[in-house]
């Protein structure tokens, strides 16, 4: 598979044909960041995560610790900042998507995104789910394609009489439910969520959460959460990031990284311990 | 007023208090000064278009509704027609319409996308100056230097648009428009010759007249799309003309296409530049070389000489330019309703 110079509409129909040839606990994504610098400040050092097909990884730690920042690194959105700039390499099915042979637009059209704050566009339910599917020029019934992506998001019985109604118009937990069809209608390789569940109340918390069990069958995810029951309840393997102050500067990288249960049940690291037990206790 | 306070107070330490009467006082006095200020406005335009109305009455009992579509004017045998000046009008308005809304719009996108500053942010990256503390803030500098130069266009007074109009822009485009009209004669927008002021002149003076106004409140209408609208739009694997297209246009869309219809007000009312550049030539052509005559340039070059009766005729003219501003403005806000519809809540 080339990321570079492929065609549009690709994307659509590429992953099935992947699946068939990889073994289970593929790594999809393999992330190695020496350093990464805004400008002049250097916001993470040597932080290294495999994310594994068809699971869900989680990155926890403390605010500013350059959590999302790493996610957003795995689909070259932080190229849209002035200034990024990133030693290291992220590979995503063996290739390394930082080549300059590499363009970043494809880069998100295989990796999607879900946001923090619900950020539905300023048109009808059923376009913000096409959205993707047209980007990519897709051929297909672009009806069926929404209907199944609003189902597998949890919220076609909510919306499927008004798909001509705005997508603001939805409370904001089916807004972000309408986010996450919209991500995964063209059934992105891997979907990145970054606190998708931080401006939403528990029971659409819920919702979500099982959502994310649900897709994990299909779909390979990678999320930021501040809630550290949330990463126990859904993720197979954690990564735990703490801001490292010693050298000048505020500095993010990566404590630990392994099985869920390991970190949560008996983390190795002394920040890791004191940073899950002041959140358990 | 101390009695309120009485049975307000509920503990001895209370710190509250009802507002003294300055505050009060105070707060009338603002009340009214709205209240004054904005009715003096309204009153004023009403008190206007009344005196127009009124001094054009005996015109209108005259020459009723024939006085829209008769084509002469000749004060000496009181045949009045202006038909000529209202496609003069409407042609010219459109025309510069169009020209300016591509490149206001396409300037607007330029100054709010950060083109300009990436451009030059990559441009000291090759000089490795790009975090350096002086240069660094080059790209938003630029940025806003651009910004103020396009909207200084709207400073210039219209006379020396006018005079630009007739003693560049005229010379520059004849030799072009006469080859036009003589290799593509056939051609109806190249049918006449381009013998001085004319059309083309007046609709490009008038293009750059109207620019500022359209690219200002665009630009203003797309940077104030929020973030995360374009974040979604590239974390979808967009391209960057397409979120330009198909998510940050759309949204703005009610800021820009205000700001078309406000330059179309201001197409329909300009008055020097065109009686310098139109030609005033009571003609309708749909050549674009030809000279033509718009109401408001009408207006200008006959009240100076006009007799009593020619005023009620002239008064009778302002008032159908109005009618005409008022008509487009009306379809402006039918059409942003019209369009807007998929957008609720978003505003
Ligand atoms: N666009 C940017 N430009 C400059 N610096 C940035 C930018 N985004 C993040 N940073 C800096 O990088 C560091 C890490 O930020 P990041 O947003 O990744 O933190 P985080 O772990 O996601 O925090 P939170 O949990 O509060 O969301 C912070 O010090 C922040 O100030
Ligand atoms: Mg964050």
């Amino acid at each position: 598979m080339s990321l570079a110079g492929e065609s549009n509409g690709a994307g659509v129909g590429a992953a099935p044909a992947r699946e068939k040839t990889s073994p289970e606990s593929e790594v999809v994504i393999d992330c190695h960041i020496r350093e990464l610098y805004y400008g002049t400040f250097k916001a993470v050092r040597d932080t290294t995560i495999p994310i594994v097909k068809k699971s869900i990884t989680a990155f926890i730690g403390p605010s500013g610790c350059g959590k999302s920042t790493v996610l957003r690194c795995l689909n070259r959105m932080n190229d849209l900042v002035r200034g990024f700039r990133f030693e290291g390499h992220v590979k995503y099915g063996g290739q390394d998507i930082y080549l300059p042979s590499v363009d970043p637009v494809a880069v998100r059209r295989y990796i999607g995104m879900v946001f923090q704050q619900p950020n539905p566009f300023a048109t009808s339910i059923f376009n913000n789910v096409a959205f993707g599917l047209r980007l990519n020029g897709y051929k297909g019934d672009v009806g069926e394609r929404v209907e199944q992506a609003l189902k597998q998001a949890g919220l076609w019985e909510e919306v499927k009489d008004k798909l001509h109604k705005s997508g603001l118009s939805l409370s904001g937990g089916q807004q972000q439910r309408l986010c996450i069809a919209r991500a995964i209608a063209t059934q992105p390789g891997v979907l990145l969520m970054d606190e998708p569940c931080s401006a939403l109340d528990p029971v659409a918390t819920r919702k979500i959460e099982e959502l994310m069990l649900e897709l994990k069958k299909r779909y390979t995810i990678a999320i930021v959460t501040h809630n550290l029951h949330q990463a126990q309840r859904v993720a197979d393997r954690t990564g735990f990031l703490y801001v490292d102050t010693t050298q000048g500067g505020r500095t993010g990288y990566l404590v630990e990284f392994g099985e869920s249960a390991q970190i949560f049940g008996d983390p190795q690291e002394k920040h890791t311990k004191e940073y899950i037990r002041g959140e358990f206790s | 007023m101390s009695t309120t306070a009485d049975i307000l107070e509920t503990a001895e330490t209370t710190v509250c208090q009802p507002p003294s009467r300055w505050q009060v006082i105070a707060d009338r006095t603002f009340r009214t000064a709205c209240h004054t200020f904005a009715w003096v406005t309204v009153i004023g335009i009403v008190f206007i278009v009344a005196r127009i109305i009124l001094a054009g009455v005996p015109a209108m009992r005259e020459y009723g509704p024939g006085f829209l579509t008769g084509t002469t004017w000749d004060p000496n045998k009181d045949a009045y027609g202006i038909l000529p000046e209202i496609w003069g009008t409407l042609y010219s308005s459109i025309l510069s319409l169009i020209i300016g809304t591509a490149f206001g719009v396409a300037a607007a996108i330029f100054l709010s996308e950060g083109y300009l500053g990436e451009f030059v942010f990559g441009a000291l990256r090759v000089f490795n100056l790009h975090f350096h503390p002086f240069w660094t803030h080059l790209p938003q500098r630029l940025e806003d230097l651009l910004r103020n130069l396009i909207e200084l266009l709207a400073a210039i007074p219209s006379v020396v648009y006018g005079l630009w109009g007739i003693f560049v822009v005229v010379p520059a485009i004849r030799p072009v428009c006469n080859w036009l009209h003589l290799k593509m004669g056939w051609f109806a927008l190249f049918s006449t010759d381009l013998s001085g002021p004319g059309m083309l002149p007046a609709v490009l003076v008038l293009s750059i007249m109207i620019l500022p106004t359209i690219t200002a409140i665009s630009r203003d209408a797309l940077t104030s799309v929020p973030p995360k609208l374009r974040m979604a739009a590239y974390g979808l694997g967009a391209t960057r003309w397409e979120t330009i297209f198909a998510v940050i246009l759309p949204t703005a869309s009610r800021g820009v296409f205000g700001g078309v219809v406000l330059a179309f007000g201001r197409a329909l009312g300009e008055t020097m530049a065109l009686a310098m550049l139109v030609g005033n030539s009571n003609r309708i052509s749909v050549s674009l070389f030809s000279p033509a005559n718009t109401l408001a340039a009408l207006l200008a070059n006959t009240f100076p000489e006009a007799r009593p009766n020619e005023v009620a005729v002239l008064m009778y003219a302002a008032l159908v330019l109005l009618a005409i501003t008022l008509i487009v403005n009306i379809l402006g806000a039918v059409i942003l309703q019209q369009t807007s519809k998929s957008q609720q809540g978003a505003h």
